[in-house]
């Protein structure tokens, strides 16, 4: 990580990547975009959730940590930053956000520890005690929630070096920034020293382990990480997208929405995370657009539910058995196919979740 | 003495709503102890499964009718399971498995609420949710009828179970398939016929269960959330162990109650939630394999 901190260390194409997507996020975007509701039904909440996503690839695509309970973490981000704002006076917004992210990242290490014992499904029915008992937890102690008994709680204003951001576009330009920030980090970690350990562990833990590789430190990291990308997603995501802090909002549901996102976009890459959050998210508004468009109503909006319920699962099946490395891989197939002779690219390991 | 008659009550109506989870983790381990596949759809399954049968019911079908309808369709779901997703992952590792199945579960849940919507339906077997006065007689207990049923019919259930793995053909081709499944089907053992009665038989436990937490909470989504809690159960029994699930799913009813009761109120109630998760780490941490569970060696 230390070693390639920057831009030390990529390809010239990284650097353009990186500069093209910084450009149309920070510029065209607000430039082009006018509408209210892609910014607040469509951009924040896909960013936040891609963040929690990438958390989710971190402990599941990279260091093959079969872990359940991405909303139990996303949860106690959220409360957390909303506790810091409430309670420490003078509190700045962003110094919150990453608080609360250490915060959940402590969450993380002590239900991580499970996984230094256990794996496959053990570790999934151990992650999700952390699921329910942080929502639990919140939930039922009056002080997490300022003794507010409606259940929702407003989330306080955004407010940066004085200025407060409120409109959909100012808080989008914050989510912007907080993600660009968090996913070059994660990118830099799965490349350097840190995501080889992770992949290492991955692939046989006992090998990684007999070349020197401490299973403690690489499992508890990989956790401690996840839930500090977590913690700001959900963080941010209550602070952005719902405005409210409520715990059901971060119920099992979401967990499995989190693991489905890196699943379908494809396990061990950061850019399937983004892929997958924007599938997931993307595809209930065209179904029910397809649903009030196509059919004018004529379909109940219980059937679009469940059909969404059943594609979703079906193109589980589908991809774990046709192409396990999800939506990442089809689109590197379609690139390949439009791609002249050049030099073939250093390829990663190929992930496995054992 | 009457606080200690009340903590045999809170036992036994633990031990008893423990045999309702003991059932969802039946199913889990006949699919398991088969095909090495943690089958996460096993919750959903029950839901799928109680849905149709009260859809048949109120299609006007006569409730033994409407039973084996039920268990035909289960059939046809292990079926298509077996064909659409076993045999194409045939040979992965067991998490891509699991992923399948949570997957799998995820298309049954919606399939059955496509097909029946997603009201709360009640069900009625005839059984009251209410304590049996003779046992309030004789003992001072108050003892559910509903409980009383379920540990009876989950009893049944297991010994028809033991005696079908033990004494029958299919039964024996079972275990050879559960030891080794290319050598079993080598030696001409219809491999794909196995996996449909494992499935079938998985479905009819799935439907007795759903049966019994329908008449107890209605039959409605949550039904899905609390077979979730099977999976600690089958973590302190282990997964390849019939006698694990029921002894797994009695520990967990008991402590869920005990600890509600005793412990709960000074966390503020509401702690069964979690604490069944909890107690499964606690147990991880002594002995990964479960109560019965094979001892699992992994070399590099």
């Amino acid at each position: 990580m230390n070693s390639n901190f920057l831009f030390m260390g990529y390809t010239r194409s990284d650097v353009i990547n990186l500069v093209v997507v910084l450009a149309v996020a920070l510029i065209l975007i607000p430039l082009t975009i006018e509408s209210d509701y892609w910014y607040a039904s469509i951009l924040i909440p896909w960013l936040c959730l891609a963040l929690a996503a990438v958390g989710q690839q971190i402990v599941m695509g990279y260091a093959g940590q079969l872990a359940l309970g991405a909303a139990g973490f996303m949860a106690a981000g959220a409360f957390a930053c909303f506790n810091l704002i409430l309670r420490v006076p003078y509190m700045p917004f962003p110094v919150a956000l990453m608080l609360s992210g250490l915060i959940a990242a402590a969450f993380g290490v002590l239900f991580g520890l499970p996984s230094l014992r256990v794996r496959g499904i053990y570790l999934m029915v151990a992650t999700l005690a952390s699921q329910f008992f942080i929502v639990w937890m919140i939930d039922k102690f009056g002080w997490f929630k300022n003794y507010d008994t409606s259940g929702i709680i407003t989330a306080q204003d955004i407010v940066i070096f004085g200025k407060p951001f409120t409109t959909p576009l100012e808080m989008y330009l914050v989510v912007v920034v907080v993600v660009a920030v968090l996913t070059i980090l994660a990118i830099n970690m799965t490349r350097g020293s840190t995501g080889r350990s992770w992949m290492a562990v991955r692939d046989m833990d006992i090998a990684a382990e007999s070349m020197g590789i401490s299973l403690l430190r690489t499992k508890l990291q990989a956790f401690a990480i996840s839930a500090f990308f977590c913690g700001v997603a959900g963080a941010l995501f209550a602070f952005t997208y719902l405005k409210s802090l409520e715990p059901v909002a971060f119920d099992i549901k979401l967990s499995f929405k989190i693991l489905f996102m890196v699943i379908l976009g494809g396990l061990g890459t950061i850019s399937g995370a983004f892929i997958g959050a924007a599938f997931i998210l993307l595809f209930p508004v065209v179904l029910n657009s397809l649903g009030n468009n196509v059919f004018h109503g004529a379909i109940d909006a219980t059937i679009i539910s469940a059909a969404e319920q059943v594609v979703f699962g079906a193109l589980i099946i589908v991809f774990m058995i046709y192409e396990p490395l999800g939506m990442t891989k089809l689109w590197e197939n379609v690139k390949q196919r439009f791609r002249f002779k050049r030099e073939p690219k250093a390829t990663l390991p190929k992930p496995q979740v054992t | 003495m009457t606080d200690f008659l009340f903590f045999i009550e809170v036992v036994v109506a633990g031990l008893l709503a423990g045999t309702m989870y003991s059932l969802v983790a039946l199913g889990f381990v006949l699919i398991y102890k088969a095909s090495s596949t943690f089958n996460f759809a096993q919750g959903a399954m029950v839901f799928f499964a109680v849905l149709a049968f009260v859809g048949f019911m109120e299609l006007g079908l006569p409730f033994v009718v409407a039973f084996f309808v039920t268990i035909v369709l289960m059939g046809l779901v292990g079926f298509f399971t077996e064909r659409l997703v076993l045999k194409p992952l045939m040979n992965q590792s067991e998490d891509t498995l699991l992923m399948a199945t949570i997957g799998l579960g995820f298309v049954l849940e919606g399939l059955a609420q496509a097909a029946w919507g997603v009201e709360v339906r009640r069900l009625d077997l005839g059984i009251g949710d209410f304590p049996i006065p003779w046992i309030i007689d004789s003992t001072g207990l108050f003892i559910s009828a509903l409980d009383l049923t379920a540990g009876l019919v989950a009893a049944v259930l297991i010994i028809g179970l033991a005696l079908l793995f033990k004494y029958t053909k299919m039964g024996l081709g079972l275990r050879a398939v559960a030891d080794d499944p290319g050598a079993a089907s080598s030696i001409g053992i219809p491999l794909g016929n196995i996996m449909l009665l494992v499935w079938t038989a998985a479905g009819i436990v799935a439907l007795v269960a759903g049966m019994m937490w329908g008449a107890r909470a209605g039959v409605q989504f949550a039904l899905v959330d609390l077979a979730l809690k099977a999976l600690p159960v089958l973590i302190i029994g282990g997964f390849s162990s019939i006698p694990g699930a029921i002894v797994g799913g009695l520990i967990i009813g008991a402590s869920e109650k005990v600890l509600e009761v005793y412990v709960g109120p000074y966390f503020g109630g509401a702690i069964e939630g979690w604490a069944p998760y909890v107690l499964a780490i606690f147990f991880l941490l002594w002995r990964p394999e479960g109560l019965f569970g094979e001892k699992i060696i992994r070399r590099v």
